[in-house]
């Protein structure tokens, strides 16, 4: 029998303080009381929780690598189907759940996870978005949000940070028309929940991409990431929305429109920006690209 | 007793499709690539009809292959693919990691040349590439022995806690055809029994963490139970082939002596090459040359006492290789001076599918060809 007690689905971790690896797992696991199998793309979630003999997880998972979390998801997927249909295994409420951050999601676990959507296994995908590969200590992904440093693609004098803008893997995975995905932000607990929740309750394959602030790398102080994540949403640079059955639904409103540049202060892989001569024109930019995304999403919304 | 066998002519591809309709696996991933697609189409359209209760996954690259497979064999499902070549290059990542998670995956490989430069033929670079992975490795002459080490194979990945890979030379083998007992469904469903396995992801009561990450204290041992699982797959092999003459009459070891007990020539090789050397073998017997063969069934766990005992008497060692190594000796030419403490002559040859024939077999035989057929 599952026990429903948080503290036995997943237990602390080796994280760094302030991380919010914790609140993504939690919330996840704690959305469901049927079984539950994780499988994990390899990072900072898997390498914070399995250090052998110990691990985090009260609920069976399986990591084998960095590029599969969509692979690994279809074989256990499978293999459910297959046990069964012989009545090997009777839990057929079983759910699913393949953990990657942004490079096992966007860059190297993109073909494997797009596999997986497009041939409609029964799971949900996470995707714990922190705008870069921090488990090696912070080097860009396709994640990566637009004059972002990285370790590799660091500001200096020539350099700006990160030239490209952030790939829209919402539109990515919402162009294999699954039944349900969405944005969320581990400092919109409530809105996180529900989504995670709605997900469990459709069957097929469900997409959640989580905004989840690194202390580390973004250079931020370990008591202000649900403050810096909540920030993201309040000045739209990471709009709350799901899309069930191709339907785009904005999830969160801000109340009052803050600009980006607030957002961008507060963290220490934007703050070259602030110093430099063309400083204005690159928050400009992002302000319009922005403001023009949540037009996007705003019209789709409307229908 | 043996059971009741029916003849067929039928290729490779085949006949690899057909030992894997009749065990019948949960889960099998299915991804195209030349010259193993015959297996997959074959068995595809198995299950199409109602002959098979397997659950396809059709991937969309053979990493997700072997990545799918390592998620459903861990789950408890009887896992299997194939692939050749490009295929298991592009896997390679997950290989050593199913074999680490102690998954019985069986893989069938059609072997067959590396890029660059791109070559759909067979050679044996793919099946070399992966010979310290941890994958038990079998190798057929014939499409009998193909159908036969596919089923072999299956039984002793489960006994083993290993993935085992039974190899068929890729197109020479897959795409021939030949005739080949196939046993009744219900001989090879005994053969193999249910898949039992020990600990899996679906135990909701005790729930378990695979893949974890291992530090400098815990790695090492990892690897070494993988070693020490190999090792003890040589005497697994031997009870399982021991088992399988009684239903099916045909008795197999880990190498095949070829008129080796007088020799004083040899050569060593594996795959379909062997039955070009038998005939080259009967052909100067004939003319009283004192000369044999050694076929490699089991080339991984390597059986180093059994290739001592059959060559330790033999003055001349040829040992052949359909793959080639760079700046070192070639890989069963290596093995095989591990076995005698001796050195060998090394002959590589057929890259790419390139024919050998029995004259060049002889020139071998002679010392004519050296080093290279090329």
């Amino acid at each position: 029998m599952q026990n429903h007690f948080e503290e036995q689905k997943f237990t602390p971790t080796t994280t760094c303080a302030g991380c919010p690896i914790g609140i993504v797992t939690r919330t996840v696991l704690n959305a469901t009381e049927d079984p539950v199998v994780v499988t994990n793309a390899t990072g900072c979630m898997e390498v914070t929780t399995t250090v052998y003999p110990n691990t985090s997880w009260k609920v069976p998972y399986i990591h084998s690598a960095f590029a599969n979390a969509g692979a690994t998801v279809s074989g256990i997927e499978t293999a459910k189907k297959a046990l069964l249909k012989k009545g090997k295994i009777s839990e057929d409420n079983l759910k699913i759940v393949a953990f990657a951050g942004d490079g096992g999601t966007y860059d190297i676990g993109l073909q494997a996870l797009s596999g997986a959507l497009e041939r409609g296994h029964d799971f949900l995908f996470v995707c714990y978005d922190n705008g870069a590969y921090m488990n090696t200590g912070g080097q860009r992904s396709g994640g990566t949000p637009y004059a972002s440093t990285t370790e590799t693609t660091p500001a200096g004098k020539k350099s700006i940070g990160k030239i490209a803008g952030r790939k829209n893997i919402m539109d990515i995975v919402v162009g294999h028309k699954i039944p349900y995905a969405a944005t969320a932000n581990i400092g919109f607990l409530n809105d996180f929940e529900a989504k995670v929740k709605k997900a469990f309750s459709i069957k097929g394959p469900k997409f959640l991409l989580v905004f989840s602030p690194c202390v580390l790398v973004w250079k931020i102080s370990t008591s202000v990431t649900i403050d810096v994540a909540k920030l993201a949403t309040e000045t739209n640079f990471w709009p709350l929305y799901e899309v069930e059955n191709s339907q785009y639904k904005i999830s969160y409103n801000p109340k009052q429109k803050v600009s980006v540049e607030e957002f961008l202060q507060t963290q220490g892989r934007f703050k070259h920006i602030f110093k430099r001569p063309d400083g204005t024109d690159i928050i400009a930019k992002i302000q319009q690209e922005t403001d023009a995304e949540w037009d996007r999403l705003s019209r789709l919304a409307q229908g | 007793m043996k059971n009741k066998q029916i003849k067929k002519a039928i290729t490779g591809g085949f006949a690899v499709g057909e030992a894997i309709r009749q065990i019948n696996p949960d889960v099998m991933a299915v991804y195209p690539i030349t010259p193993q697609t015959p297996i997959v189409e074959y068995f595809a359209q198995e299950v199409a009809d109602g002959n098979a209760y397997t659950e396809i996954i059709p991937v969309e690259s053979e990493h997700s292959a072997m990545s799918a497979c390592i998620g459903s064999a861990a789950a408890g499902a009887r896992s299997m693919t194939a692939s050749s070549s490009q295929g298991i290059m592009y896997m390679m990542e997950m290989l050593p990691i199913a074999s680490a998670m102690r998954l019985p995956i069986v893989m069938a490989v059609s072997t067959r040349a590396i890029s660059g430069p791109l070559n759909i033929h067979g050679d044996h670079s793919d099946a070399m590439a992966m010979r310290d992975f941890g994958w038990i490795q079998l190798f057929a002459e014939s499409v009998q022995e193909a159908y036969d080490n596919l089923i072999i194979g299956t039984k002793l990945a489960e006994k083993a806690l290993l993935p085992v890979a039974p190899n068929m030379d890729g197109f020479i083998t897959s795409h021939s055809v030949e005739n080949v007992e196939i046993m009744t469904d219900q001989a090879v469903k005994e053969f193999v029994g249910e898949y039992q396995p020990t600990q899996t992801l679906f135990d909701f009561n005790e729930p378990k963490t695979f893949g974890a990450i291992a530090l400098p204290e815990s790695y090492f041992n990892f690897r070494k139970q993988v070693y020490d699982a190999m090792q003890e797959a040589e005497s697994k092999f031997l009870e399982i082939v021991s088992d399988f003459e009684k239903i099916s009459g045909r008795k197999y070891d880990l190498v095949e002596s070829y008129q080796l007990d007088d020799a004083e020539k040899v050569i060593v090789a594996m795959g379909s090459t062997c039955g070009t050397i038998k005939a080259t073998v009967d052909k100067l017997r004939g003319r009283g040359q004192k000369v044999g063969l050694l076929k490699i069934r089991l080339f991984r766990p390597w059986p180093v006492e059994a290739v001592y005992q059959a060559l330790k008497d033999v003055e001349q060692v040829f040992v052949l290789d359909k793959n080639l190594s760079f700046g070192t000796s070639q890989v069963l030419a290596g093995n095989v001076e591990i076995a005698l403490k001796r050195p060998i002559n090394s002959v590589v040859y057929g890259l790419g599918g390139r024919e050998i024939s029995e004259e060049e077999v002889e020139k071998i035989f002679t010392g004519e060809v050296r080093s290279f057929l090329i």
